[in-house]
């Protein structure tokens, strides 16, 4: 994390998101969910993007992901702006139905290998690899459904590492974990990233979550949302420092302004 | 309909100990016998419990035949009609009429999986298509299968294939029904993982959409088979000899005219029994599948 080498101004630009909107239809009409939003991450980079409840974070990942195409501006990934669905941006969702229920843990994580082209044994072999770095070699043979939360969300990032794409979107998948299990994902999370360099875009509402995890911070106003600010918080990551708990303040000043603002604006 | 009531999202069930808590949670796949007080019947196992009743009322069925004296033209005793069954058996005309019975059924059957598997593509992709197929299930499905049968003898003839249409029109629509129903309530982010993983086309319905609309297929399958199962039987009955042999309903019919009251127990003993073989072949395919992945429960088998 601290030795990310994002630091060096030459670090190639892996995703640009230059002045995108993005809605969704509503009775025929556009109900715009991002206005104007502009970030961009580097390689090896893990960005977290951090917003109140409904401001378009995840419609962004949607948009990055190939799901939906921005109605106005570009996403670029890589060189690309013409983007479809694809492994080389695995997503992670916040919903614990992500796992193939008729596939066991290990399968869960080796099918999307055999689908992009690795042999069978191959594919069993890395898959295994990143089971067992995410702590679930003891229930390899088992379904989704006689796993804890906690467990299947082990699994569907187990699966986006192993698939080793080009970035990992993570839309929010700790949102449905209880508080504990949470915390311990998140350093999970770091132990693996650690190991297995990756350019993360992670979607949160939690100020702390995007603190422990992230080199930088994506804040997105309320819908039609744009970027509020975006910062490094590299060095930032101990909960227990006197830094952290100032950006935190900050950060939660930032967006409590935001609800008033919003809020004045809707009774105008 | 087995999981369609399952929300998107399950319960977030949380880790617990580290140790203890996984662990736990996946020992709860394997069934548990709840060991209450209960009497001594209550504790013995289901298969006895049954065995014991069922030989219970053989035995007083035997009995009261043989105490009150009932005319053997009238009610058959339970040992005629093992007679029957066995030699029913040994002769070959109970296996040969069952043949026929099920023949028809199988063609009937594949025919209206067929129908069904072009009905629910259409429903699936376009709206017309959705359209035709609730118009059509609507209309037809409340509709006893039976009751086509004066019509498809007045278009077919009196042959195999007036019978192979009826049962093919009572397959076809709970089958549809069912798997169109399993098709739309894919649940969406299986379909995002899927799309995420750049699967289209045929391999995205062969390894996504299929396996996940399952429980809802077997389910149809299950229903449109114990339909097309009572409707031939029904039109046998009512149709007599159809082409070289006669099925089951015509092995009763013809017992019955002859006055072979154990041959006509013997008719309804084999179709019931077929019946409950064929029930448990989908039942043990429930439970290989769609009950060991979770996603239908072992209480909702029916």
């Amino acid at each position: 994390m601290n030795d990310a080498p994002h630091g060096a101004a030459t670090e190639a630009l892996l995703l640009t998101v230059d002045h995108v909107e993005l809605g969704y239809p509503v009775d025929g009409e556009l109900s715009i969910a991002v206005g104007d939003a502009s970030f961009d991450i580097r390689k090896g980079e893990k960005m977290m993007l951090l917003g109140p409840s409904g401001c378009g974070k995840s419609t962004i990942l949607k948009a990055i992901a190939g799901f939906m195409k921005p109605s106005r501006g570009t996403i670029t990934v890589a060189g690309r702006t013409k983007l479809e669905p694809g492994p080389d941006r695995a997503v992670v969702f916040q919903e614990f139905d992500q796992l193939f229920p008729w596939r066991t843990v290990l399968d869960n994580v080796a099918y999307p290998l055999r689908v992009t082209g690795t042999d069978k044994e191959q594919a069993t072999e890395q898959a295994r690899r990143f089971v067992e770095m995410m702590g679930l070699s003891h229930v390899t043979d088992r379904y989704p459904h006689q796993l804890s939360g906690g467990m299947k969300q082990r699994v569907a990032i187990a699966r986006a590492f192993a698939l080793d794409p080009l970035m990992l979107l993570m839309d929010e998948p700790f949102g449905a974990l209880d508080a504990q299990t949470r915390s311990r994902l998140q350093k999970e999370l770091n132990d693996i990233a650690e190991r297995t360099p990756v350019t993360l875009l992670f979607v949160t509402h939690s100020i702390q979550e995007a603190l422990v995890l992230g080199d930088r911070i994506t804040l997105l106003s309320h819908p039609p949302s744009t970027v509020l600010e975006v910062v490094d918080v590299t060095e930032i990551h101990d909960p227990d420092t006197e830094e952290f708990i100032h950006m935190r303040r900050h950060l939660r000043e930032l967006l409590a302004d935001e609800g008033e603002d919003v809020d004045h604006a809707v009774f105008e | 309909m087995p999981s369609s009531s399952r929300p998107a999202v399950t319960e977030p069930r949380t880790d617990g100990a580290p140790a203890a808590g996984p662990a736990t949670a996946a020992e709860s796949s394997e069934p548990r016998h709840v060991k209450r007080g209960g009497t001594i019947w209550s504790r013995r196992p289901t298969a006895v419990r049954r065995a014991i009743l069922l030989v219970g009322l053989l035995v007083l069925w035997q009995a009261y035949i043989t105490l009150r004296d009932v005319s053997p033209l009238v009610f058959a005793a339970p040992l005629d009609v093992a007679e029957a069954l066995v030699d029913g058996i040994r002769d070959g005309r109970l296996i040969d009429a069952s043949v026929v019975t099920l023949r028809v059924l199988g063609i009937g059957m594949l025919i209206g999986m067929a129908v069904a598997a072009i009905l629910t593509t259409l429903a699936t992709w376009t709206r017309i298509g959705q359209d035709i197929l609730v118009l059509l299930t609507s209309m037809l499905n409340p509709l006893p299968a039976i009751a086509i049968l004066p019509l498809a003898i007045l278009w077919f003839g009196l042959n195999q294939t007036a019978l192979v249409f009826v049962i093919a029109n009572a397959v076809t629509w709970p089958i549809a029904i069912n798997v169109s129903m399993g098709f739309r309530t894919v649940p969406a982010t299986i379909m995002m993982v899927g799309r995420n993983l750049g699967l289209r086309g045929v391999r995205m319905v062969r390894d996504v959409l299929a396996p996940a609309a399952l429980p809802h297929t077997i389910t149809g399958l299950k229903t449109g088979w114990a339909f097309g199962w009572r409707t031939i039987i029904a039109a046998e009955l009512v149709f007599g000899v159809a082409g070289s042999g006669g099925g089951l309903g015509f092995f009763i019919n013809d017992a019955r005219f002859f006055l072979r009251i154990p041959e006509v127990f013997a008719g309804l003993v084999t179709i019931a029994l077929i019946g409950i073989a064929l029930e448990s072949v989908f039942n043990l395919i429930e439970r290989r599948t769609v009950i060991k992945w979770g996603m239908k429960s072992v209480e909702a088998q029916d």
